[in-house]
């Protein structure tokens, strides 16, 4: 059979930052995928090395606009291991509660963003309605919907009130009776259970091979996370399950999130429930002692590791960062091979990369006739939409039935 | 620190140049350096017999006159092992370990876009994270980089394109 290859990217919404997958095709199946990145590079390492500590904690947390937390903390734990700082008990319970809230955040906008890519536009409305609820906690704590600067050498910079920690009680208790009903669909409903099953299947052995870190990784058996094989913050006082599955596809994907988000909110309740009071920093020194330290930090999307090399100034000598998605990308081509074109925006969607807001054009180049056309990332999702409800999946029904069910629980 | 000193004794058994030579940071934090001569043996043997199952990330290093990288190799119970090696800036060649560790290949390509750095056993493929149009010798991770030369403006072009 001929083979087509279709470019897709550099520019569009579903990719956390700009990226070109080379998608061979045999009719509508997908024979090879490759990809190009770097499109986004923005020379962050070398700027690090021209700032103080102080200025890199603020030009790291914008590495990711949703792990913005994860990318601080890994920083700033790396560097109070070099200067040698104890961060008292408190600012570690409000670190640890300030990474819960992001990945709430993050969960219920991977949710919204995957229902919206399978034609389950509801979900997506009432999942980001959700996420609301957690984006104003963030802001009512931090001042910020994202970026929350919360991290600083030796600790955090805001306290939490009496009445901000009630507060984020009563929002997690709304939240889990939410995500309790989005697991009963996930779990319950055929035409959800159909869509997602089977598709971008990674056996447990690849993701082993080719490093699937996080959810991607979990819901392939791979039962590693950072935040119990490797504690930091004050992970090692919580008790919580790492949420592990064997379905190896999307749909495990897609439960392993929503596993997670039960047991932040279960993390969380701890957090509030014994969080010491005292001080939230110590003063840290503006010149950091040589030497080498290696970070980690289980992130929404997986392990973000950073490296911080010290040579006793106020500027670090060397800082490296390791993003989740860099990571989960080698397994993205391999979950792409064999599957149906219908199939690439849930499969690239489904290892949670981040959401621009740049739509641009695919060429789709027919190898045969040499022809280029054009087609966009909305066009695509719209084909792979229609691609299967002529195959008898069609979310119509379900659409209509889950607003009604969220009309009724209203909070 | 006993899970620490066990791992330090099974590599100092197996490769008797390192007895005494892993340093212990932290709880989870090993450190050592190894010839580059012997890397690779060593490397092979920690993924493959020794649980040392995930490869965080390789940091590359201008250290002066020599390259270095650390590859941060982790094992499923949260011990890290930082395994540095060395070789001179004036060859510039290095192996990649693209076989073992198949997602180690992008932390290679950026290496050898950003440090310079030839890996010889590199399989074909797009080059990452720089544009495909950037300049041959530059390398923006050196410690002597100081930016894109400034070039005027070709004729008919207009000055920032």
């Amino acid at each position: 059979m001929n083979r087509i290859k279709i470019p897709i990217g550099p520019q569009h919404p579903a990719l956390k930052e700009p990226e070109n997958f080379q998608l061979v095709l045999e009719g509508e199946k997908i024979y090879e995928a490759g990809m190009r990145l770097g499109y986004n590079h923005r020379g962050m390492e070398k700027a690090c090395e021209q700032r103080t500590y102080l200025q890199d904690i603020y030009l790291l947390e914008r590495v990711c606009g949703i792990c913005s937390h994860s990318h601080s903390t890994c920083f700033v734990q790396a560097v109070e291991e070099l200067a040698g700082l104890q961060v008292p008990p408190r600012g570690l319970y409000i670190r640890t509660l300030i990474g819960e809230l992001e990945r709430i955040h993050s969960h219920l906008l991977w949710l919204g963003v995957a229902g919206h890519e399978v034609g389950f536009d509801t979900l997506l409305m009432y999942s980001w309605r959700d996420r609301e609820i957690v984006m104003d906690l963030l802001c009512e704590i931090s001042g910020n919907r994202v970026n929350y600067a919360m991290n600083t050498i030796g600790g955090v910079r805001r306290d939490l009130t009496p009445a901000q920690l009630e507060n984020i009680s009563k929002s997690i208790d709304a939240l889990e009776e939410r995500t309790k009903y989005y697991i009963q669909v996930a779990t319950e409903e055929a035409t959800l259970i159909a869509r997602l099953s089977k598709v971008g299947f990674l056996s447990n052995a690849d993701a082993l091979k080719l490093g699937a870190a996080g959810p991607t990784g979990r819901a392939c058996g791979v039962d590693r996370d950072v935040r119990r094989d490797d504690p930091y913050a004050a992970y090692a006082d919580m008790e919580f399950k790492v949420v592990v599955d064997n379905h190896c596809d999307v749909y495990g994907r897609t439960l392993v999130r929503l596993g997670e988000l039960m047991e932040t909110y279960s993390i969380i309740r701890q957090v509030l429930k014994k969080i010491p009071e005292g001080p939230i920093a110590v003063k840290a020194p503006r010149k950091i002692p040589a030497g080498e330290v290696f970070s980690r930090y289980e992130a929404p999307r997986g392990e973000d590791v950073h490296y911080v090399q010290s040579n006793g100034t106020e500027k670090p000598e060397r800082v490296k960062v390791r993003a989740p998605t860099l990571a989960n990308l080698s397994s993205v081509a391999k979950m792409l091979e064999d599957n149906y074109l219908a199939d690439a925006p849930i499969v690239i969607a489904a290892i949670d990369p981040c959401f621009s807001c740049t739509d641009r054009a695919l060429a789709i180049k027919d190898a045969r006739k040499g022809a280029l056309g054009v087609m966009e990332w909305g066009d695509l999702r719209k084909y792979g939409i229609e691609w299967h409800r002529r195959n008898g999946i069609d979310f119509s029904d379900l659409n209509k039935r889950f607003s009604k069910f969220m009309e009724r629980c209203r909070i | 620190m006993a899970k620490e000193e066990e791992i330090s004794g099974q590599i100092a058994a197996k490769f008797p140049f390192l007895a005494g030579q892993v340093k212990i940071q932290r709880a989870r934090r090993l450190w050592a350096d190894v010839p580059a001569d012997k890397f690779m043996e060593l490397f092979s043997c920690l993924a493959r017999e020794m649980g040392f199952s995930a490869l965080c990330t390789i940091t590359g290093l201008d250290a002066g006159d020599f390259f270095a990288f650390i590859y941060h190799l982790a094992k499923d119970d949260g011990i890290v092992l930082n395994l540095k090696t060395k070789i001179p800036k004036s060859d510039g060649h290095w192996k990649s370990i693209g076989e073992i560790f198949p997602v180690g290949i992008f932390y290679e390509r950026e290496i050898a876009d950003l440090l310079g750095v030839k890996f010889d056993d590199l399989p074909p493929g797009p080059r990452y994270p720089l544009p495909d149009n950037w300049p041959e010798g530059q390398y923006p991770l050196r410690k002597d980089w100081q930016g894109l030369p400034v070039t005027a403006p070709a004729k008919g072009e207009a000055p920032g394109e």
